[in-house]
């Protein structure tokens, strides 16, 4: 049993209770999904429309493009690692944000939860495990169009997968820590202000390299320029030790999260 | 049967008790020390007017919120430390309905037992069963969202009846409801009660203490005012007989040393005087007698309102 292993975590890090039931709160939301199965079409079109307009729009002025370790790519193989990243950044914080909040404040679902033997914990740890199921199929369905579309360069590109998951748990984690402050609607620009930049200039569309000085160090601290990194290196085959440290990265941000949000959990339906 | 065997009931055992429980928030004091105690199969009330401190003192019993200070034991467990293995023997029905308005009725009964571990093929058999009991069968498929509040209110209790609890904490279960609604549950209510479910129930509303409770304690501002049943309740607190006396006054106060001296007692209200005797008839003969002329006169048996009334001088609904 991992009992023992629990109570040493728990007693370093203050982390609320659970039963070891955040499962439950999964198979609830895929009950909930399967009356709106829309929203998961629209989740997996986006990022494979970018791939299109952009791999082959750009693609089309642009015929190679150096990447940050040297080699010479073409542009929808730069470019679609980034997509994917990107794309498992946006369905994560999108479900635990404003699906999050809306259960929190309107619905009332956890505070339903909460009466069972079910903890703040299985809250926190079963919606960010939502998310990443959720984040995942988008991430597989876009794989495999990247790979029809001939923009995956190397074998690696079957962890890039995994890798993904490890974009949505980062961000869902962070997504939902932050829904827990929001008090209205109107934070969630807050949500956009912090997205929106981190799409545009995480060596999304352009190598590292054609940014200022400046700017690079900036880009480097940013979760999303991680994710993307990783994408690339495992989609165009580039693969080092540089790789671990963009997981470590990624998976340090989602603990953090996950146990703040299991806190802030408490603090505000616990009272 | 909806509550599978009943256990044989030890007599005067306590499932729930608290001594000086006390709950604050900030230097707000919600619940101020109250004692109580509830035996296993008896249906033990909270009752008292908007801000008495019942719903704080539900959500510390329901385990989701913790205790300030005081003492309080469920099946003899602690709450802080044992929260997840007390609400396993509980079932809750918060003040305002908290259904998953996104899944359909059987679905609410599905997930909501699943929360508590349960297996699939076991929620399906007692969401069944629960579905009948509250009168929903026909309604299963259907989203929450537009049945009606007592719909809603008969699938909360099926829910939180879905883990088989061994107490089920109703917190204003018919508030907002219209009367015939209001029957239907109090019929389920009874029908749970005789299967042998301890019910804690809190109410605003005298008649529904009266027609449930077996034992109940009136709360005023965060403590306990008194403690009885309904009968003995009135017993102590009222004569057995109110004379209510409405009369063509702007304030009543003005012609309540009229009737000085009539019955054991007079309130005096807004827009009525009411005269307590344990003959309402001969204390209106009085009135008469006196050539008082009110506009009306009506001679009604006492209330826990009544009892309210007395211990804190105020209505409990307003
Ligand atoms: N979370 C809270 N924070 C601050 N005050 C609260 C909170 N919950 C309840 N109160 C206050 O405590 C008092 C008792 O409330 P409550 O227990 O809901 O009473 P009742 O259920 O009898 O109407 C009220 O004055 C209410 O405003
Ligand atoms: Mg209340």
């Amino acid at each position: 049993m991992s009992a023992p292993t629990t109570t040493r975590l728990t007693s370093l890090v203050p982390m609320p209770a659970g039963a070891g039931l955040a499962r439950m709160l999964v198979e609830r939301n895929i009950t909930s999904f399967r009356h709106g199965w829309v929203a998961l079409v629209t989740g997996f079109a986006e990022p494979v429309f970018y791939l299109f307009s952009l791999g082959i729009g750009i693609g089309a002025l642009v015929q190679t493009v150096t990447t940050d370790s040297g080699a010479e790519v073409s542009y929808p193989q730069f470019v679609a690692p980034a997509l994917l990243a990107a794309s498992a950044m946006n369905g994560a914080v999108f479900d635990s944000t404003f699906n999050v909040f809306f259960k929190l404040r309107y619905a009332k679902l956890y505070d339903a939860v909460l009466a069972t033997p079910m903890g703040p914990r299985d809250i926190a740890v079963g919606e960010i495990a939502w998310s990443l199921i959720r984040g995942g199929l988008y991430s597989a369905a876009f794989l495999v169009v990247a790979l029809l579309a001939g923009a995956v360069g190397s074998w690696w590109a079957v962890l890039a997968l995994p890798a993904a998951v490890f974009i949505g748990f980062a961000f869902a984690a962070l997504g939902m820590f932050a829904t827990t402050f929001m008090k209205s609607w109107v934070h969630f620009d807050y949500i956009t202000l912090a997205i929106q930049p981190m799409f545009l200039f995480s060596a999304t569309f352009f190598p590292l390299s054609t940014y200022p000085e400046a700017l690079q160090w900036v880009v480097r601290v940013t979760p999303l320029y991680h994710g993307v990194a990783l994408e690339r290196a495992l989609m165009l085959g580039e693969v080092g030790w540089g790789v671990l440290a963009h997981v470590g990265y990624l998976v340090v941000l989602g603990a953090i999260g996950v146990v703040g949000t299991a806190r802030r959990l408490e603090k505000l339906l616990l009272s | 049967m909806v509550l599978g065997s009943v256990a044989t009931v030890t007599e005067d055992e306590t499932l729930l008790s608290a001594t000086g429980l006390t709950k604050t928030f900030g230097d707000f004091t919600a619940v101020d020390g109250i004692d109580f105690a509830v035996r296993k199969g008896e249906c033990f009330g909270f009752l008292g007017p908007n801000g008495a401190g019942k719903s704080s003192t539900m959500r510390m019993v329901g385990c989701v919120s913790p205790v300030t200070s005081g003492e309080l034991r469920l099946f003899g467990l602690d709450p802080a430390r044992h929260g997840p293995a007390i609400r396993a023997r509980l079932g809750s029905c918060p003040q305002r309905d908290t259904l998953d308005e996104e899944l359909t009725v059987e679905e609410n009964l599905w997930v909501y037992g699943r929360y508590f571990g349960l297996s699939r093929k076991e929620v399906r058999t007692r969401a069944a069963e629960l579905l009948d009991f509250a009168q929903l069968t026909d309604r299963a498929g259907d989203k929450v969202e537009p049945l009606s509040g007592g719909m809603k209110r008969r699938l909360t209790i099926a829910r939180s009846l879905i883990n088989s609890p061994e107490i089920l904490l109703l917190d204003e279960p018919t508030t907002g409801l219209d009367p015939q609604a209001r029957h239907v549950l109090w019929d389920r209510l009874f029908r749970l009660k005789r299967s042998g479910v301890t019910l804690v129930l809190t109410t605003h509303y005298m008649d529904e203490a009266e027609q449930l409770c077996d034992r109940l304690v009136v709360m005023d501002h965060g403590r306990i005012v008194a403690e009885g049943s309904p009968r003995s309740l009135i017993d102590e607190y009222s004569t057995r007989e109110v004379l209510e006396l409405r009369f063509d006054a702007e304030d009543h106060q003005d012609v309540a040393e009229q009737v000085t001296g009539i019955g054991e007692r007079v309130e005096v209200l807004p827009d009525r005087l009411l005269v307590y005797a344990d003959d309402g008839d001969q204390a209106a003969a009085v009135v008469h007698s006196r050539g008082i002329e009110p506009l009306s006169a009506l001679v009604r048996r006492a209330t826990l309102e009544d009892v309210f009334l007395h211990l804190t001088g105020r209505t409990l609904v307003d």
